[in-house]
């Protein structure tokens, strides 16, 4: 029985290059001397770190706990010493540096006590398996890396598709493949844990056609479980299916709003390796610490699929595949279609991190960028059906209010529009910039409207305070013109007031020459010592005299 | 003829009537164009344009009294917003107000800083916290950058700092053009 599949408009076949790096099995890394882990490895808020320097890790160990709401905890990938909690250069596309907690590793890679695991995960609330994946630190493996604990909290609505996305349709990445083909078992133990945390009613696997193995693998996973729930579907390869909003029209004929999420209209997307983190994290008790990675490319001599610490150092993983083949051009993290270049080597390995592409010299140089011909090649292989032409020239003229107007934010900067694009225009670039001017002008006029509150703020207060004062002062003017007015009795009060105030002086010189009151009620001891002290003055005082005296002859 | 001038009058009458219980009845409190320009002003409060604020250089331009390139730290990006909605063309910015300069926050040097409250007075948006001979400190998240507390300062004790350009606010770089002409 095969399943009714839809399509989405446009996509691109490009070559797979996925034979490069499957032929061999997922191989553990060796563990870096050093490991550097970014406080902040998805979309939300960073950890904040619960450890200090010189503190001894373990395995599995929380380093840094979730703050607010779209957060994730971080543990440490191995055990060892920290050593540093500073700013590190982190897989981002400024190249900039964010806070990393740095840990000297001992090499004996020691997990923590596992804590005992709270029994089946059928007997579990779905909250309470909320919070162990929220615990375990997990986000998205697909990409993006939204915490799953969010995804698996329905919010009241009835859950019709749960998908997990096997599609891995960018070129040259087989890590999703790889773990398929090896540990299919542990990811349908992961997928009833989501299922169960959201009581859906159908369970789909998506895989591309490419992937013979995996489609094996996973059918044999699910018939060995004894789940009759768990369909493995079968879609004909395409970039970019795997984008979230791509599969759910290609599986379920089902759009998703623009700006909207998949769950208001009943669907769920998760990575299948998102399932196998959270199948060990619920039923081993073992955080997400790490992941697998593929590193390819012409670049390097064995591309090969690793399972690697988070925070291991990109150019430890290229050393681990034998190193590169001659003159590199760039290493890219991501794919060729999403990923961005990076800026050094050293630059730690993260959650969402599922490909390190190394790329040789190329023989010629790169194709030159020429003029737009509006030859709309564009537009017929964009999956979000925008107008990438449009889009091109508004964000070129930096008029960032017309790109939104042709729904600049529905792109998912699959890149299949410079791909195809004749004159070789790095568009994705120009609505990648568009989209962060944009934020930045929304940061702008934020502050702007803050300030101007705040002024007006100060203006009205200045005002006020210069309205009270006047009222304070013609009250006393007031007060002093009435007194004015009374006459007579106005100097009989001055009178009295001048003998208060001579009484009172006088009352206070009486007071002062009353003796010192620490010395009013003594004991006959302290009596006997004031004395002492007095007589010893005396005799001192006698002295004295009687020495400038004789001086004085 | 006579019932043509008639009728003339009377429709002249009518509409009149409309019209002035329209202009009271519809009155606009305040001047809606001042509000749209106050809109696109930074809020900087910094007096550089030679009024004391925003609002009153967006008054001032709403009556056609000020050039619309009187704001550095708008910039031109200010002076092409403001052109726009003006229906003028884009000036560039008057060099007697000042240059455009990257977004600045003020920075106290608290162990210079004898709590004399000068530069609380001077600030416009209220983003020093201080009192008398207690240390002040600069809100950073409130600081608007328009330097009016660096001149009350007796001590100097007041600096100004580029923000920090961090990773949330990190822009991608506009496309270098990669054609004949830059690549040789």
């Amino acid at each position: 029985m095969s399943r009714q599949l839809w399509s989405f408009h446009g996509g691109i076949h490009p070559p797979q290059y996925k034979e490069l790096s499957n032929q061999r099995p997922i191989a553990q890394a060796a563990i870096a001397a050093e490991l550097v882990i970014p406080l902040h490895q998805h979309i939300g808020q960073s950890a904040a770190p619960i450890v200090e320097i010189g503190a001894q890790v373990l395995k599995g160990q929380e380093i840094a706990r979730a703050q607010g709401y779209v957060s994730a905890s971080v543990h440490a990938s191995s055990s060892g010493t920290v050593i540093a909690i500073e700013e590190r250069p982190i897989p981002h596309p400024s190249g900039m540096s964010a806070p990393c907690i740095v840990i000297a590793t001992d090499g004996e890679d020691r997990w923590q006590k596992q804590p005992p695991v709270d029994g089946h995960y059928t007997e579990m609330e779905p909250s309470h398996l909320r919070n162990l994946v929220r615990a375990a630190g997990i986000v998205g493996l697909g990409g993006a890396g939204f915490p799953s604990f969010i995804k698996l909290n329905p919010t009241g609505k009835v859950i019709d598709t749960l998908i997990f996305n096997g599609v891995e349709c960018e070129p040259y990445i087989t890590c999703d493949d790889m773990l398929i083909r090896e540990r299919a078992s542990e990811i349908v133990a992961g997928i009833n844990i989501m299922r169960h945390a959201l009581q859906a009613r159908e369970v789909l696997v998506a895989i591309e056609d490419n992937k013979p193995e995996a489609i094996a693998a996973m059918r044999q996973a699910s018939a060995n479980a004894n789940e009759s729930g768990i369909e493995v579907v079968i879609v004909p390869t395409r970039y970019p299916q795997g984008g979230e909003k791509q599969l759910i029209k290609v599986l379920t004929g089902k759009e998703v709003p623009s700006n909207g999420l998949p769950f208001q209209i009943g669907i769920v997307v998760q990575n299948v390796a998102t399932a196998y983190a959270i199948h060990r994290a619920i039923n081993h008790g073992q955080p997400l610490v790490s992941r697998i990675v593929t590193i390819t490319g012409d670049g390097v001599k064995e591309p090969r699929n690793l399972e690697v610490p988070i925070g291991t150092p990109i150019q430890h993983l290229i050393d681990q595949c034998g190193g590169t083949t001659g003159d590199i051009e760039r290493v890219i993290i991501g794919g060729p279609m999403m990923g961005f270049a990076m800026h050094s080597t050293a630059i730690p390995l993260i959650k969402t991190s599922n490909c390190i592409l190394v790329t040789r010299k190329p023989d010629q140089p790169p194709p030159l960028e020429m003029p737009c011909i509006r030859c709309g090649a564009c537009a017929e292989v964009c999956p979000v059906e925008l107008l990438p032409q449009q889009l091109y020239w508004h964000a070129r003229a930096k008029e960032f209010d017309k790109t939104q107007e042709y729904d600049l934010f529905d792109c998912i900067e699959c890149g299949c529009c410079s791909y195809v694009c004749p004159s070789n225009i790095p568009l994705v670039h120009y609505y990648r910039f568009a989209k962060t001017e944009i934020w930045s002008q929304e940061r702008e006029k934020e502050k702007a409207d803050q300030a101007r509150k705040r002024h007006e703020f100060r203006l009205s207060r200045i005002e006020r305070e210069q309205f009270e004062k006047e009222a304070r002062l013609a009250q006393k003017r007031a007060a002093v013109q009435q007194k004015a007015d009374s006459g007579d009795k106005g100097e009989a009060d001055k009178q009295a007031t001048i003998q208060a105030a001579l009484d009172r002086a006088q009352a206070k010189k009486e007071q002062q020459q009353e003796p010192p009151k620490n010395t009013a009620a003594l004991t006959p001891a302290q009596q006997r010592l004031v004395d002492e002290a007095d007589a010893r003055r005396a005799r001192l005082d006698a002295a004295t005299t009687a020495a400038s005296n004789k001086e004085a002859e | 003829m006579l019932t043509a001038v008639l009728a003339l009058t009377a429709l002249a009458l009518v509409f009149g009537l409309l019209l002035g219980f329209a202009a009271v009845r519809f009155k606009v409190e305040g001047d809606p164009l001042a509000e749209k320009i106050d809109a696109l002003l930074p809020q900087t409060q910094c007096g550089q344009c030679g009024f004391p604020g925003c609002r009153p250089y967006a008054e001032a331009m709403a009556k056609g009294e000020a050039d619309i390139n009187r704001c550095p730290p708008g910039g031109q990006t200010t002076i092409i917003s403001l052109a726009d909605l003006l229906g003028r063309e884009p000036i560039p910015l008057d060099a007697e107000v000042g240059e455009e300069k990257p977004k600045m926050v003020a920075i106290i040097d608290e162990n210079i800083c004898i709590g004399c409250t000068l530069c609380i007075q001077a600030c416009p948006v209220d983003a020093i916290l201080g009192a008398a001979k207690q240390m002040h400190t600069i809100i950073e998240a409130e600081c608007t950058g328009c330097e009016l507390c660096l001149e009350p300062c007796p001590v100097d004790c007041i600096t100004m700092e580029v923000v920090p350009q961090e990773i949330f606010n990190w822009k991608w770089p506009y496309p270098e053009q990669q054609t004949e002409a830059n690549k040789a």
